[in-house]
């Protein structure tokens, strides 16, 4: 098989081979350990909490350490505290035209509003991404699609901050506000749309899944869990309760299909907030109430929260929206999840309060000051 | 340094000549399904024989290929078709794409083509495939005059092929219980069977064959270990040992017994290996079979027969005082 000279070559020069191959195989070894490292990240540097008791495998790994440090968004976070009313001021309602929502603040107070959410929401367009170029007269015009959007916005922050502090004030005061999500940005990252089917060729279930799409998250699970579940109220357990009941799955009760469906956005709530499994759920039995953390509860709201706001607010919107704004595939409205305003944090901005400067925010009546 | 001659990770000897062409004794019949021109391959024989054919061809084997490559290109050609005929799409998506069983709407009956229909026909196919291959090592035995102890070990997993693939489908009336063709969507099914019905490591079945599984694995390791240690004596001429017990087979069986005061003997040794092996998927094919048909959640099923234990403590932060001592960052 080999040449003649090459075999007459290794005859005439025996040689330990042992030696050299050692060292190769260690300096190998290391070369791949190293690049293993590197690649696929230091097994060291990885965190883990117990959160059971012990023998339940309850424990919550954090495997990106960048997650312990600062979220480097908070440093970019523009707040200002309020000015106190003294009684008797005129309102904005009095003063500009227009004024649908934030009405009840004075002047100083609204200003600070506008002024802080165009930091929040447009720091490189100003007042000009919402109110256009025109002169300050031409502010109360409505011709400009983003300031119908952010009117609309404005609402659902404050019913996110009136009526589900059962989420977002779950573990101690943080609130929400355009911040959370937008992050700086005219768009906030992490919005979806509509993407489902993602198979040609092919009919039913085979059609929505086994796919890497970015709704899957790389998974091969469904593709359409977020829009199944996060735009209508859709069960999302598959449990039988009982250890035995009657029923063909898919007909009388969940099948395995459904089981992926749930997976998949059960994985896509893991992701949102960097978390696992049990971090929500004891994982030897996903469906029992009795063996969950309260992170499971809060997690709950949240769905109903997301599906709320997607409902009443975001779907609604479409009609508003440009085409460059609107999804790739269906030209449906851009809508929100998990991961919107989590952004892969156990909570948003690790916790930061951000409403307490920001009561007018707090609710859809009249700002109270404290 | 010294290193041994028989320390070796690969065979250190090979035979290369005349080519063995086996037994011809029905008067040139055999010869005439056997293919190949046997040829020599150094790097197989390093772990093997390093003679390479003939083969044995055989009715048993064109019907299991011609079916099974049947199963193959239905399963490739339906994948390339659900990304359009993209050549790069193909490649990019191959791990995630798969041949989807019918949706659970039309139970046992025949969906349309697109929707499971194609997944029936590859079934077929590919069932008809493995009852071929397993007819083929029975009559291989059969000719060899041997014990059908490969066929069996064989069946034992084509009954858990049958199981998840036609048994159980049938038993739960819809083949949408039936796995997915494709690299990540059968993982998928597997996580998500398991969590469906209430977490299988509660079914004993399962546990059973998990121990099975890591008892093959273990005894695998020791056995070889044992003959490999003992290959200077010749305690790799295993038939020799079991007939001629020779002082490989002393040394081997002294060791185990004044390592754990039982040991195997040269025969017993492959009862315990072959048992092992063939009851793993013997028993998970009865544990996945009572599933959804019988027990619906082995969690609570595991309950109901008191061996899943009930921890007492709480679950998550509450237990910490605070978040921040739950996540660790309390002053």
């Amino acid at each position: 098989m080999l040449p003649k000279w090459f075999n007459k070559w290794n005859q005439d020069n025996p040689t330990n081979v042992f030696g050299p191959a050692i060292l190769i195989g260690v300096l190998g070894g290391a070369v791949f350990a190293a690049a293993i490292v590197v690649t696929w990240g230091n097994p060291a540097q990885t965190a883990s909490l117990q959160t059971g008791p012990r023998g339940t495998g309850m424990s919550v790994p954090e495997f990106n350490m960048d997650r312990l440090d600062a979220d480097p968004t908070i440093e970019a976070y523009y707040t200002e505290e309020p000015y106190i009313p003294e009684g008797g001021e005129d309102l904005a309602k009095d003063i500009y035209q227009n004024v649908q929502v934030l009405g009840d603040l004075t002047e100083d107070n609204f200003n600070r509003v506008m002024a802080a959410m165009t930091q929040w929401v447009s720091p490189d367009e100003g007042c000009a991404y919402c109110h256009g170029d025109g002169d300050p007269e031409t502010y109360g015009e409505d011709n400009l699609y983003t300031k119908v959007v952010s009117r609309r916005m404005i609402q659902m922050t404050q019913n996110i901050n009136e009526n589900w502090g059962g989420h977002v004030n779950a573990v101690g005061e943080v609130g929400v506000n355009c911040y959370s999500c937008h992050r700086g940005e005219n768009v906030p990252s992490e919005i979806w749309f509509n993407i489902s089917p993602v198979n040609e060729a092919a009919g039913g279930w085979a059609s929505v899944q086994n796919r890497a799409t970015s709704v899957s998250q790389a998974t091969s699970l469904p593709s359409n869990a977020l829009e199944v579940y996060l735009t209508d109220y859709e069960p999302v357990n598959v449990h039988a309760l009982e250890s035995r009941e009657e029923g063909v799955p898919g007909i009388d009760n969940a099948s395995i299909q459904k089981t992926e469906q749930t997976y998949s956005l059960m994985n896509y709530f893991s992701n949102s907030l960097g978390v696992n499994c049990v971090f929500c759920h004891n994982s030897r039995a996903f469906y029992d109430p009795g063996q969950v953390t309260p992170q499971w509860a809060t997690a709950l709201l949240g769905r109903q929260m997301v599906i709320e706001l997607n409902q009443e607010y975001l779907i609604p919107l479409e009609a508003e929206y440009p085409q460059d704004r609107l999804g790739p595939i269906y030209g449906d409205a851009p809508k929100a999840a998990c991961k919107t305003c989590h952004k892969g944090y156990q909570r948003p901005l690790q916790g930061m309060n951000v409403i307490a400067d920001w009561p007018e925010l707090a609710t859809s009546e009249a700002p109270v000051y404290e | 340094m010294m290193f041994p001659e028989y320390q070796n990770i690969f065979t250190q000897v090979q035979v290369q000549g005349t080519p063995e062409m086996g037994m011809d004794d029905t008067g040139n019949n055999m010869m005439e399904e056997r293919v190949g021109r046997p040829r020599f391959n150094t790097l197989a024989g390093l772990i093997g024989n390093g003679q390479i054919g003939p083969y044995y061809w055989g009715w048993t084997s064109m019907v299991a290929f011609a079916t099974g490559l049947a199963w193959f290109f239905i399963v490739g050609f339906n994948m390339l078709a659900q990304v359009g005929y993209s050549i790069p799409q193909f490649i990019r998506q191959l791990f995630w794409l798969a041949l989807e069983p019918p949706s659970p709407e039309y139970g046992l009956s025949m969906p349309p083509l697109d929707e499971g229909g194609w997944y029936i026909i590859a079934s077929f196919f590919l069932l008809v495939s493995v009852m071929t291959w397993l007819l083929r090592a029975y009559l291989l035995a059969q000719q060899h005059k041997m014990g059908k102890h490969i066929f069996w070990g064989f069946a034992a997993a084509v009954w858990l092929f049958l199981v998840l693939g036609l048994f159980r489908p049938v038993l739960m009336g819809s083949w949408s219980e039936a796995v997915p063709y494709g690299i990540f969507p059968h993982l998928d099914w597997t996580t998500a069977f398991s969590i469906r019905y209430g977490n299988l490591y509660y079914n004993p079945f399962h546990c059973l064959s998990i121990v099975f599984l890591y008892g093959s694995v273990l005894l695998f390791c020791m056995h070889g270990g044992t003959i490999l240690a003992v290959t200077r004596y010749g305690g790799d001429r295993e038939l020799e040992q079991i007939y001629d017990r020779g002082t490989a087979t002393e040394r081997a069986a002294l060791f185990w017994r004044w390592t754990m005061g039982f040991n195997a003997t040269m025969e017993g040794i492959h009862r315990w290996a072959w048992w092992f092996a063939v009851l793993t998927p013997i028993t998970g094919g009865i544990g996945i079979l009572l599933t959804g048909t019988v027990v619906d959640n082995w969690f609570i099923w595991a309950q109901e027969h008191n061996f899943a234990p009930m921890y007492d403590g709480s679950y998550g932060y509450a237990d910490y005082g605070s978040y921040e001592a739950f996540i660790g960052k309390e002053n």
